[in-house]
């Protein structure tokens, strides 16, 4: 979406991961990988999931789950879903 | 049966109790007397029959990073405080600190629980009722089986000899030190990490305890509310907390050089078969638990100087279970031997009260001295055996051995016997 930046939506991820599963929102960059850099197991994602659902807006459905691998990939699903969902926080 | 069998030792001790956020704190506000009951100040409390309950003296928010709590239960965050203290205290490495060693496949977990996660279940459906399904934390099933405490302990310390969860309400941690003792036994363990854990001070806990007239109501003095063996006692008072022991074969134990606490020396089990509640009122079931721990042990009534009463404060079961020690033990015995309440001050941790009794009565023969009940103004006419009050007792030197009773709804009895090591 125009208005939420990459950099917005990483520093959202960074604070959700930190408040879920206790890693430094620091560590969340872009080439992370939740599973096998950030050692966050498949419950935990679903937390996530959901929070970032909450934050952002977007509706991440169980298919799309499994293919987010990296918080890049999350980052490009919210700014390719963000576009017109209403409810994003600024 | 070998007359060389597995001798099982304590050598660590750790809890999180109404008196202490550990052991030392918990063993000293014993031997002063002190009460673990507080007021609730929960909005609408005032809508209770009983607005006072034994909670935490320290809050497991005070000690445990925000994201562990969030994914277990209140019952299941305290086992793991008491099973870190009691795993330090027996000298064993974890994580970056230094210390001893034990094969994971040696290693067992005996952790209960009476009721599990109470609060999860009642908290993720409200969660479910306002939010709808997929907001329910993945995590509830986990967080709100009885069983979820012996599991993370399991995984914390990487035991894999077997992880069991016994549930029989208030007997329940009584029995998981008993189920320790006999794996080591058996040869299936070399180590067990055991006790009991439960925190369901809960407004529908106190209604459901409440609506059954078991507990106290004693509103206007809650730490004068649990007082067995007082004539003016009117029931139990809930409390919460966990209770973890390490019992090890005393082979094992040595061969390390740790330092022993005392001797598991066996369990013994009965069941009422009389009442899903009710205590059978001529004591026979928790008296054959107790002569049955006594075989379990191999000892004589005559080596038991000292209970550690099951004694809630509740007006009939106080003074029945009296009657069954002296059944059990010979009216001789009984007439020298010293009783104990400690629910007078820690309240009842029904499923982890049989852990914290257990490990009270370690300390107890360890320390030789007795805490005593506290409240008992105006002491029961129908009690007949030595009950101690006002200050702590001293016991004997020499090879001491105590009972720790337990008994729960369903008619469950337990009595566990330990032994100072000397």
């Amino acid at each position: 979406m125009a208005d939420v930046t990459e950099q917005e939506i990483l520093n959202g991820l960074g604070e959700i991961v930190e408040e879920i599963v206790g890693i430094p929102a620091g560590e969340v960059t872009p080439e992370k990988n939740f599973i096998d850099d950030l050692d966050i197991d498949s419950l935990s994602m679903v937390e996530i999931a959901v929070a970032a659902q909450d934050r952002f807006g977007v509706e991440i459905p169980d298919d799309e789950l499994r293919n987010l691998k990296t918080v890049k990939d999350v980052i490009g699903f919210v700014q390719g879903l963000a576009v017109d969902a209403p409810g994003v926080k600024k | 049966m070998s007359k060389n069998r597995t001798k099982v030792v304590v050598t660590g001790l750790g809890a999180t109790t109404p008196l202490g956020g550990d052991v030392p704190s918990t063993w000293s506000a014993l031997l002063a007397g002190k009460s673990g009951v507080r007021p609730l100040d929960w909005e609408g409390v005032e809508e209770l029959p009983v607005r006072f309950a034994a909670t935490l003296e320290v809050d497991p928010a005070e000690v445990m990073p925000k994201h562990k709590l969030r994914r277990l239960d209140r019952s299941q965050s305290i086992a793991l405080i008491a099973a870190h203290e009691a795993w330090e205290h027996a000298g064993y490495a974890h994580g970056e600190r230094p210390g001893q060693t034990v094969d994971g496949d040696r290693l067992g977990v005996v952790i209960s629980s009476g009721i599990g996660g109470l609060h999860t279940a009642l908290n993720s459906y409200d969660v479910y009722k306002e939010k709808g399904w997929s907001r329910v934390s993945p995590f509830t099933v986990p967080m709100l089986m009885p069983n979820g405490s012996s599991g993370h302990v399991g995984i914390e310390f990487g035991a894999m000899a077997g992880s069991h969860a016994l549930v029989s309400a208030c007997a329940s941690s009584a029995e998981a030190v008993g189920y320790a003792v006999d794996m080591i036994r058996a040869g299936r363990a070399d180590v067990v990490i055991t006790g009991g854990t439960e925190a369901c001070i809960h407004p529908l806990q106190m209604a459901s305890f409440g609506s059954m007239r078991a507990m106290s109501t004693r509103n206007e003095e809650p730490t004068r509310a649990s007082r067995p063996y007082d004539k003016n006692r009117d029931g139990f008072v809930l409390g919460e907390g966990a209770a973890v022991m390490i019992l090890e074969s005393e082979e094992h134990a040595l061969a390390r050089g740790a330092r022993i606490h005392g001797i598991a020396s066996g369990a013994g089990y009965s069941g009422d078969a009389h009442d899903i509640v009710q205590p059978d009122p001529t004591g026979s079931g928790a008296a054959k638990a107790m002569r049955r721990a006594l075989v379990d042990a191999r000892l004589n009534a005559e080596d038991i100087v000292h209970v550690n009463a099951h004694g809630t404060s509740t007006p009939q079961g106080d003074v029945a279970e009296l009657a069954a020690i002296k059944a059990a033990l010979g009216e001789d015995v009984a007439a020298r031997l010293c009783v104990t309440a400690t629910k007078s001050m820690t309240g009842h941790l029904l499923g982890g009260a049989g852990a914290l009794e257990s490990l009270i009565t370690v300390l107890t023969l360890r320390e030789g001295l007795v805490p005593a009940t506290t409240n008992v103004d105006d002491l029961d006419d129908a009690v007949d055996l030595d009950i101690v009050r006002g200050e702590p007792r001293e016991l004997p030197d020499g090879p001491i051995a105590a009972l720790n009773n337990s008994f729960g709804f369903g008619g469950h009895n337990v009595a566990v016997v330990f032994q100072r090591y000397v």
